[in-house]
């Protein structure tokens, strides 16, 4: 008897949850879900530190946006994850699982730290057309080889695409330890960019640069390609079913081509960005895992351009405010990262509630 | 000759953990599950088995936490993957980077203040097997290594000749029929990614207890993805899988010393090779290739 009880009660709701896409209220409310899933889990790491979650917490979120110079570096943040979770964005919409972001940035990285010492004549205008082009098309090089494998040979591209970073990391490293080494100092970096080359800062007195708008830009476009154009349409209906696409005369062969071409260079151009607006010369460490973060923050934000942005502004504010956690309490900045781990897993999970929708019980199902 | 059989010496040490990683990893394909969080379980096991041995004072407690450690993550893998049913890659990736951040935070929790990095003062030692002929250098290794090597043909058996490795398998290559002969597929798919969490562990260990005898961030060094590399040059088959990672070890040692001799030699092209050659693997392959059928697919039991 006991044990029938929650079904009854179950069986008397006068709604019930059955398949179907789930109302505009509980999408919204799913990412809430997972933040606070996410951070329940956070907070028994932090105990384990003998620090109040609490107090972590408010270092986390509230702390960096008290303060004018930590507000602007969370833009400073976001603008190489705003780019790659744009570019994992385009490709996962098209059904195309690029995990290589990471290598195509560094490839854009590349391509900026070869083209940026070349320009010292050039206008500046100019000179930093060039080096976004360049990292644009650097990063769709590198993409080329796992997306022509994948749509003629049918080579899946998860590991193409991961194996491919690995090999863009060696080569920045022979680079930068060979050919591209330092000569007077000997350090692993590449010669300084022109100032022609520099992108220019947007905000006085920060480090927030051209990059950021680039990225604002190239969020307002994802959302405007996917939602008003036909290239748009055939990419979600690639992603939705190759099958059903092709009786819609769509080509996919030129479709998933061309995503992955897209999603490449837009991930070079987070490359471009952190060279030409922070560093001014390439580093191996430039980018700390901002590819993989990418896959994280278009997980988060649904595929959906609104939500990419949220999801960056969101990852970066979580990454400056570890680093203020780590000065003031003393917690490993690492924090961050395994936050941002979590909460792509629980995202996942709790994306699962997305099939579900609640219902009005008809009548005859109420009496059986 | 004795150079060639130094070199191969180094070769199987460099192959060891690569070669444990790697029958983890393919024991998971086989079932049917991508396992991408192979890099961040190998980095959780090796500092968990090094914080374990360095607590207790003994290394078997610390191999026996790896080996808990690597299992638990394969446990998580399948909670997300085979249970909630969820995207393999996406879920793999999430893993690697939990995996690695909790690693890195833990070790920063625990020893952040020391200047020099930590060491576990001892590590296991090397077996000598035939001490004062020629071949004593290439046989004398890490027990682990000889266990790595007792492995392959251990696993070609199961996964050759008993219920379990058919099983297995098929879930891989097909679930639903599977399924309708009465096996829960679900069950085999938990079996196979605990049981290469486990090898994966013992991957880790071998890097913090045995050829280190310390822990370091860039410990594992993305050896997880030279073995999913490995795994498909191996073609998914235990005996093929140590064929690659010996000619990975073998290249590595080799790139190794002749970098100790001073030789200018870019090697990264070295480095880059196993996953350069597994890509023309799978391009000349192309959909021939033996991937089992049920790769990235997650199981669903139809109307359950």
């Amino acid at each position: 008897m006991a044990r029938s009880a929650p079904t009854a009660r179950a069986a008397r709701r006068p709604w019930r949850w059955e398949w179907g896409s789930a109302p505009w209220w509980l999408r919204l409310a799913l990412p809430m879900i997972a933040i606070l899933v996410t951070f329940a889990l956070a907070s028994v790491l932090i105990a384990a530190s003998g620090a109040n979650p609490l107090d972590v917490f408010y270092e986390l979120l509230i702390r960096p946006l008290t303060r004018r110079t930590s507000r602007l570096e969370v833009l400073v943040r976001a603008t190489p994850l705003l780019l790659t979770g744009v570019a994992v964005a385009i490709a996962f919409r098209a059904g195309y699982y690029n995990i290589g972001a990471e290598g195509q940035l560094y490839a854009g990285a590349l391509a900026a730290a070869f083209l940026g010492p070349r320009l010292g004549e050039w206008a500046p205008p100019a000179a930093v057309a060039v080096m976004l082009v360049g990292g644009l098309v650097a990063g769709a090089a590198w993409a080329l080889l796992p997306a022509v494998l994948k749509v003629y040979a049918k080579v899946d591209e998860v590991v193409t695409t991961l194996l491919l970073n690995s090999v863009m990391l060696l080569l920045v490293g022979g680079l930068l330890n060979g050919p591209w080494r330092d000569p007077v100092s000997g350090w692993p970096r590449s010669p300084t960019i022109a100032a022609a080359a520099e992108f220019p800062q947007v905000i006085a007195r920060s480090r927030v640069h051209l990059g950021f708008v680039v990225a604002l830009v190239l969020v307002a476009l994802f959302w405007w390609v996917l939602s008003r154009t036909h290239f748009g349409l055939e990419l979600r209906a690639v992603g939705m079913g190759a099958t059903a696409a092709r009786f819609m005369g769509v080509s996919v062969r030129a479709t998933v081509l061309f995503a992955a071409l897209l999603s490449g260079g837009v991930a070079g151009l987070a490359g471009v960005g952190e060279v030409a607006g922070i560093h001014h010369y390439l580093i191996e460490g430039i980018s700390p895992d901002y590819g993989y973060t990418g896959i994280i923050v278009a997980t988060f934000g649904g595929l959906h351009a609104l939500g990419v942005a949220v999801a960056a502004g969101f990852l970066a504010l979580v990454d400056v405010g570890s680093t203020s956690a780590s000065r003031a309490l003393g917690i490993p900045a690492y924090l961050g990262q395994v936050v941002q781990a979590t909460l792509l897993l629980v995202t996942l999970a709790v994306l699962l509630l997305n099939r579900y929708r609640p219902a009005r019980r008809s009548r005859r199902e109420e009496r059986v | 000759m004795e150079f060639l059989i130094v070199l191969a010496a180094a070769a199987l040490r460099v192959a060891t953990p690569i070669l444990l990683a790697a029958l983890g990893e393919m024991l998971a394909e086989r079932a049917g599950v991508l396992n991408l969080g192979i890099e961040g379980t190998m980095l959780l096991a090796a500092f968990v088995g090094f914080v374990a041995a360095h607590q207790s004072g003994s290394l078997w407690v610390g191999l026996a936490a790896a080996i808990a450690t690597g299992a638990l993550m394969g446990t998580l893998m399948a909670l997300l993957s085979v249970t909630l049913g969820l995207n393999q890659h996406v879920s793999g990736l999430g893993i690697t980077l939990l995996g690695g951040g909790l690693a890195l935070y833990f070790f920063r929790l625990l020893y952040g203040g020391a200047s020099t990095p930590p060491s576990l003062g001892q590590s296991f030692g090397q077996l000598s097997v035939l001490p004062g002929t020629t071949l004593a250098p290439l046989l004398s290794q890490y027990g682990l290594t000889y266990f790595a090597l007792l492995l392959v043909p251990v696993l070609a058996f199961v996964l050759r000749r008993t219920a379990f490795g058919l099983r297995l398998h098929a879930s891989g290559e097909n679930p639903e029929a599977v399924d309708i002969a009465g096996v829960n597929v679900y069950r085999v798919r938990y079996q196979a990614l605990v049981l290469g969490g486990a090898l994966m562990g013992l991957a880790g260990a071998f890097l913090t207890l045995a050829q280190l005898g310390a822990f370091t961030h860039g410990v594992v060094n993305g050896r997880g993805w030279v073995a999913i590399a490995i795994v498909i040059f191996g073609n998914w088959r235990p005996v093929r899988i140590l064929l690659g990672a010996l000619l990975f070890g073998f290249v590595q040692a080799l790139q190794l010393r002749l970098q100790a001799e001073g030789v200018a030699l870019p090697y990264e092209i070295l480095l880059a090779l196993p996953y350069l050659v597994t890509i023309l693997v799978l391009a000349l392959a192309g959909r021939n290739a033996n991937y089992p059928a049920a790769l990235l697919k997650p199981y669903r039991r139809e109307g359950g």
